[in-house]
């Protein structure tokens, strides 16, 4: 009884309930046949939105106003620039994940230097980053779709004893970043930050490097995200990004993150991720037109926010 | 002897200023530009845009954010050209259904203390839904009152100039002068003493919430009337650009910091700057990267300008 309480208190308790309520809705439509795939499938597409929720979340979690819209840019950019410069080469496969990393800490470094520098708003620091962004990946793009290389494209699709490989690389850096926010110095400077600025620099915090920091995480995970995702769709695409900026702030929210900043939780990412996916193909599955569709998806989302929500308010 | 200038001037004094310095800039590119033809083709768009600012600016004076604005326009513009002219009362019908759903989309937010940015970001997908629903392959026809409207030309000024000045001037009415208008500014402002003063706070977000949904049916309707048919995505773009919009006219995301002017010039000024950098003939792969470095730089200016207001404050 008492594990139960200490179950329902947890934030991310909602989003797993949610997701696994869902999944059940809709093996049980088509008559438990496609439970394994159904899964796989989850499980493969999550794990994208995973790893841009995680960077948006600790950007987020930084506190009021702190959002990063960059992010499909940057996917974008990391994503043609890395098989453009791979080439279908396999021994380039690293080669292009540094350059992926190094696109993001680059961008990262930007978006910061607008915020701290012209004391620009985040929302609009990060937007004008990513038209400027969004403008180079345009300009390397040419409306060339390169493939990935072999090996990498073999790795992003195929699965190790039925879990996706995507999906395990996506689990790696949730444990980083669970140990990163509930274990070290940094997560915890994260906090502080995000509950009250000043209360932060006055305990010694230092406050820039870490929101610094902060900003070069989230871009870096948008930009490895943006390597996968091409390799794993078989080349880069102008738009590939452009459903994660709404997924991405999505699944944070969802997963029971605080808006206003200051706590975070990461496996409430992971529930929200699947949940938002088999929302999609549940409603998919029942044969529903794209209208619909996209109304029942709002409506879900706002309901599980405001059961979610409720509870929230109590603990604050 | 100086003047004597209220802190609202100052903050107007850069949008208005980047505003005339792109005119001056679009001018010595394309003199041509500098008739009432020329006028009338480079702010055509902004009238929409305009009023989506102002949209957005309500729901940001009550310190929250609408991620659905460009979805919502679209579903109007759908709505706008489908059923206003052929069944007005059931169009008139939807989009009065549709205010009242934004009024109640505001009170819930407030009862719940629920965040903005979600509700709406899953607002977006209802509209973005029901603009589909309506209207699954673009097309429609504008209504003959609106077309009449956005294409009439009134003598000396362009409409698009006579349209911005009129939503301004309305607009400054209401947000700064009228005693709503104070209620919703001290809503973002604090919310706690409009509450301690015996206000409802419920009443004044579902009202601010209710207007910025009207705006935002304007935006609609004025868009159809330019562009004579609709499209489930037409308006996407306006979510950021009215966010944008409402920045660069010197209004804040916190504490019921916004001017309806400057929101006015600032979504001039994003419709300008699209302008310019077409007559710049900057490659197109660039356009969108230009757009960011114009904000970035008028961003820029701003700050400068409220060093130098600090400064003069400290002497």
């Amino acid at each position: 009884m008492n594990a139960l309480r200490l179950l329902v208190q947890k934030p991310w308790i909602w989003s797993f309930a949610a997701t696994a309520i869902v999944w059940f809705i809709t093996i049980m439509f088509t008559g438990g046949a496609s439970a394994a795939g159904l899964s796989q499938a989850a499980l493969t597409f999550a794990a994208f939105s995973i790893i841009v929720g995680i960077g948006q979340m600790f950007v987020i979690t930084l506190g009021p106003g702190n959002i990063d819209l960059s992010v499909p840019a940057m996917m974008t950019l990391s994503g043609t620039v890395a098989l453009k410069l791979m080439g279908v080469d396999n021994a380039m496969i690293l080669p292009g994940l540094g350059v992926a990393v190094l696109l993001g800490v680059a961008v990262g470094i930007g978006n910061y230097a607008f915020i701290k520098l012209l004391r620009i708003p985040p929302i609009i620091a990060t937007l004008s980053m990513s038209f400027i962004v969004q403008s180079m990946a345009i300009w390397t793009n040419r409306g060339i779709r390169i493939k990935p290389p072999a090996l990498l494209a073999d790795f992003t699709t195929s699965s190790f004893f039925g879990i996706p490989n995507v999906a395990i690389v996506a689990f790696v850096l949730s444990v980083i970043a669970w140990v990163l926010l509930q274990k070290s110095v940094y997560g915890r400077w994260i906090s502080a930050i995000g509950q009250s600025i000043p209360a932060a620099r006055m305990a010694g915090i230092p406050v820039d490097g870490v929101r610094l920091a902060t900003y070069v995480l989230c871009a870096v995970l948008a930009s490895l995200c943006g390597y996968l995702l091409a390799s794993f769709s078989g080349g880069a695409a102008l738009n590939m990004g452009s459903e994660y900026l709404l997924m991405s702030i999505a699944v944070v929210v969802i997963g029971g993150t605080a808006v206003a900043g200051g706590d975070s939780n990461v496996p409430g990412i992971w529930g929200a991720s699947l949940f938002l996916f088999l929302v999609v193909s549940m409603l998919n599955t029942y044969g529903l037109g794209a209208g619909i569709r996209l109304v029942m998806t709002g409506i879900i989302i706002i309901a599980v926010i405001m059961v979610a929500g409720g509870r929230k308010r109590g603990r604050a | 002897m100086k003047l004597n200038l209220s802190t609202d001037s100052v903050r107007l004094l850069i949008p208005a200023l980047s505003l005339t310095v792109l005119l001056c800039a679009v001018f010595y590119l394309q003199p041509r530009a500098m008739s009432y033809t020329g006028l009338n083709l480079l702010f055509n768009l902004a009238v929409p845009i305009t009023l989506a600012t102002i949209a957005q600016m309500l729901i940001m004076t009550v310190n929250d954010l609408d991620l659905s604005m460009g979805t919502f326009v679209s579903f109007v513009a759908c709505v706008a050209a489908t059923f206003l002219p052929t069944d007005p009362l059931i169009g008139a019908a939807i989009l009065l259904a549709a205010i009242a759903a934004y009024a109640v989309l505001g009170i819930v937010i407030h009862v719940r203390e629920l965040p903005s940015i979600v509700v709406t970001l899953g607002m977006s997908f209802v509209w973005g839904g029901l603009a589909v629903l309506i209207l699954p392959a673009p097309g429609g026809q504008a209504p003959v009152w609106a077309r009449l409207l956005m294409t009439s030309k009134p003598p000396l000024v362009p409409m698009a100039i006579v349209a911005s000045i009129v939503i301004a001037v309305v607009t400054h009415f209401i947000v700064m002068r009228s005693s709503f208008g104070v209620l919703i500014r001290g809503v973002g402002g604090n919310t706690r003493s409009v509450e301690r003063a015996g206000w409802s706070i419920i009443a004044a977000r579902g009202g601010a919430y209710a207007l910025a949904a009207f705006f935002a049916v304007l935006a609609g309707i004025a868009l159809v009337g330019l562009t004579t048919s609709a499209d489930a995505n037409i308006a996407l773009r306006y979510t950021l650009l009215s966010i944008a919009g409402v920045i660069l006219g010197g209004g804040e995301f916190v504490g019921g910091r916004v001017s309806p002017v400057g929101a006015v010039i600032g979504a001039l000024t994003l419709t300008l700057a699209g302008s310019f950098l077409s007559f710049l003939r900057i490659s197109p792969d660039w356009q969108i990267g230009a757009q960011g470095a114009i904000l970035i730089i008028v961003l820029a200016l701003r700050l400068l300008l409220n060093r130098l207001e600090k400064r003069e404050k400290g002497r």
